[in-house]
């Protein structure tokens, strides 16, 4: 049987039946479940008005005294704050505001509660604001005209492509949701399955297995059959991950459905998705591999794998800005560079339309770079494998790679 | 029977050393050495701590390659192929700890090219052979140090190589694991396999090898048969023990004494049969006359003292 697949079997099936590795996998979606949960539970402490709601008011201005339904609020007038106040008292209105007789030339509204809080909950703030503005114009304009003020803008924004037409997809945040969940979990199957790389070479390094399996295998056999095991078993949680999502979003819909009905997928994304997560994960596989050779405990390779997986992550932390101004060259820069390659891609493509130029050269450095990466570490695994308890430094490692 | 017989090799080298030599950090850690490995021996590779012993031993396993020189395993140059002809036993001993003793020997062995079969087969024999067939499947983390090395041993053996690597293989062994162990070298040696053993314990050089190849600073110091080395390095002395009066001995320079034994030095040029001839004919009754060898431990520390002057 080919050495390579057994050692692709072997690294698979140890991954897959790690208790970490089936920890992450079962967690993210219980996250994801716990997230729906509270925000299903925080959404409907808060829910606007479950129940029909009083709100008392004091007129001193005068002429408010129609539109006094607003929703579920119904607003009671008082002829005056002590009336009011004892009904708040005895609890038979939530709060009361006092329009002032000054209110025209100052807009001041006094509004009394017995809750504490950071803010007025919106939807009281609403229908306060409401009831005044239908106020103030009734009589004044037209009702159609009174309504137009109330909401003056309904903004449909309609995306043409180049040649004027109506472009299928209308980008919005609709479309940054797969995006965004994928490059997430990208960098989650990028951190788990080279830290699996790792500790299985520390490990190996540590207790001098390594020697029996360099004497059974070639290194090019050995790190072929790691890095697409461990890769098989990250894209194995990646699917699970995936495929739990329909389930959540069906959750997630009964609270959050008319935002998900815009959800949709960006033109070419999952052929994109597939490439990058391939790119992505065999370039942090083979820069893996390098330092699980190169490093004395894997502990050690832990911390400084670090370094390459910091810049993987780098592109989520600055993703309000990216929104903003996705086409910005620092952007394009972090698209090129292989390191931040696949998530800035991901997410990029979920904002707006990466040229093909981008792309292309966004995937030529990733493959030139595992390529590069791979041949340095096929040169200097054997050597640095077997010296044990002193790591080289860089220029060392370098100079070992070129002089084979 | 811990494995087949091996047939149809004549007496053609097993293994082939010629001229490797490998530099670190431009120090030279084996230099220019050549020794070959004949069918059915055991041999010692020995030498102190840093000589270069390690560092052969992996260029002779192609986990790292000779600067200059060649490696060659049944006359060919070693290759993935011939990988498969060679068991290790590497120094340090390294199991996966979370999988248990049949899944090692079973990961092993299909590493080494066997069918999955045959591997079973071969690994319920050997279990049963070393009497730890009760412990299959136990993880290798529950086992003993001792057990885990003869597992250990076993991996090294279950592909029945026809060439065997062996770093200290008796450390952390108890007596009886000892026995049974070099028991099954000899039973291995019997079937035309060979054995490398590499150890400091010149005891058992001297009670397993056939030849040895002594490293000194990265260059061969010592390399024959073991009876050959020992005379070469004999004193010029015997060791009797007798009934009677010895008397005045010609040829004598020296003689140390008890009752009823003595180790005579002889001068230059007598041999031990002209003190054997003087002794008959005065009617001494002899019981034991023994031309002294030193011992491979005092040998060992005089080329490597001889190599540091």
């Amino acid at each position: 049987m080919n050495k390579t697949y057994l050692i692709f079997r072997h690294e698979f099936v140890n991954t897959v039946k790690r208790t970490g590795f089936i920890i992450m996998t079962l967690v993210v979606p219980l996250v994801a479940l716990l997230g729906i949960g509270i925000y299903h539970t925080v959404s409907g402490i808060s829910k606007p008005v479950a129940e029909a709601e009083k709100v008392g008011y004091v007129d001193k201005a005068g002429g408010f005294d129609q539109f006094t339904s607003q929703g579920k609020i119904t607003l009671v007038l008082f002829n005056n704050p002590d009336d009011a106040n004892q009904a708040l008292v005895r609890k038979e209105i939530k709060e009361y505001f006092v329009i002032p007789p000054d209110y025209i030339s100052s807009g001041v509204v006094s509004r009394y509660t017995m809750q504490k809080e950071l803010y007025p909950p919106p939807a009281v703030m609403n229908a306060i604001n409401t009831f005044l503005l239908k106020n103030l114009l009734a009589g004044e304009v037209p009702a159609a005209t009174a309504a137009r003020i109330e909401a003056p803008l309904n903004l449909v924004t309609v995306t043409l492509t180049a040649s004027g037409e109506v472009a299928p997809e209308q980008g919005g945040f609709g479309s940054f949701v797969f995006p965004g969940i994928f490059s997430l979990l990208l960098v989650l199957a990028i951190i788990f399955s080279s830290t699996y790389l790792l500790q299985g070479l520390g490990e190996e390094k540590e207790n001098r297995l390594i020697e029996i399996l360099l004497s059974s295998v070639s290194t090019g056999q050995l790190l072929t059959g790691k890095v697409l095991g461990i890769g098989t078993a990250g894209l194995v949680q990646v699917v699970v991950w995936v495929g739990s999502a329909p389930l959540l979003l069906n959750l997630a819909s009964s609270s959050i459905g008319g935002f998900l009905s815009t959800v949709q997928l960006p033109a070419g994304f999952l052929i994109l998705a597939i490439i990058y997560f391939i790119l992505g994960y065999l370039l942090f596989a083979v820069i893996s591999a390098s330092i699980g050779a190169v490093s004395s405990s894997s502990r050690e390779g832990q911390q400084l794998i670090t370094i390459f997986t910091l810049p993987a992550v780098s592109p989520l932390w600055f993703i309000s800005l990216l929104m903003m101004f996705p086409n910005n060259p620092v952007w394009i820069g972090l698209t090129i560079f292989p390191l931040t390659a696949p998530v800035a891609v991901m997410i990029r493509l979920g904002v707006t339309d990466v040229p093909a130029w981008q792309l292309a050269a966004s995937i030529a450095t990733l493959v030139v770079s595992i390529i590069a990466v791979l041949m340095i570490t096929v040169r200097v695994f054997r050597i640095y494998l077997l010296m044990y308890g002193k790591r080289p430094g860089l220029g060392k490692v370098l100079v070992m790679a070129f002089k084979g | 029977m811990i494995d087949r017989p091996v047939t149809g090799q004549g007496n053609k080298a097993l293994l082939e050393i010629s001229g490797i030599t490998k530099s670190f950090d431009h120090t030279r850690v084996v230099d220019n050495i050549s020794f070959d490995i004949r069918p059915g021996e055991i041999f010692g590779l020995i030498g102190p701590n840093g000589a270069g012993k390690t560092t052969t031993i992996r260029m002779v396993m192609d986990i790292i390659k000779p600067d200059t020189g060649q490696v060659k395993v049944l006359g060919e140059i070693l290759s993935e192929a011939t990988k498969d002809n060679i068991g290790y036993l590497p120094e340090e001993r390294g199991l996966y700890k979370k999988l248990t003793v049949m899944q090692s020997l079973l990961y092993i062995a299909s590493l080494k090219g066997v069918e999955e079969g045959r591997a079973r087969q071969r690994a319920g024999e050997l279990l049963e052979h070393v009497g730890m067939a009760a412990h299959r499947n136990k993880k290798v983390e529950e086992l003993s140090r001792g057990m885990s090395q003869l597992i250990q041993f076993l991996t090294t053996i279950i592909h029945e190589p026809r060439l065997m690597i062996m770093d200290e293989p008796f450390a952390n062994l108890d007596p009886v694991n000892t026995e049974l162990l070099k028991e099954m070298l000899f039973e291995l040696r019997g079937q035309g396999r060979s054995v490398i053993l590499s150890t400091h314990r010149m005891n058992e050089v001297e009670e397993l090898c056939d030849r040895i190849f002594m490293i000194n600073k990265g260059r061969g110091v010592l390399y024959g048969e073991l009876k050959e080395i020992k005379s070469r390095y004999r004193r010029n002395s015997v060791f009797l023990d007798y009934q009677g009066e010895l008397g005045e001995l010609k040829g004598v320079a020296t003689r140390r004494e008890q009752p009823g034994a003595a180790e005579l030095i002889l001068e230059d040029g007598t041999t031990p049969g002209q003190i054997l001839e003087q002794l008959v004919r005065r009617g001494v009754t002899i019981n034991r006359y023994e031309v002294s060898t030193p011992p491979l431990h005092d040998i060992f520390l005089q080329v490597v003292g001889e190599s540091h002057e």
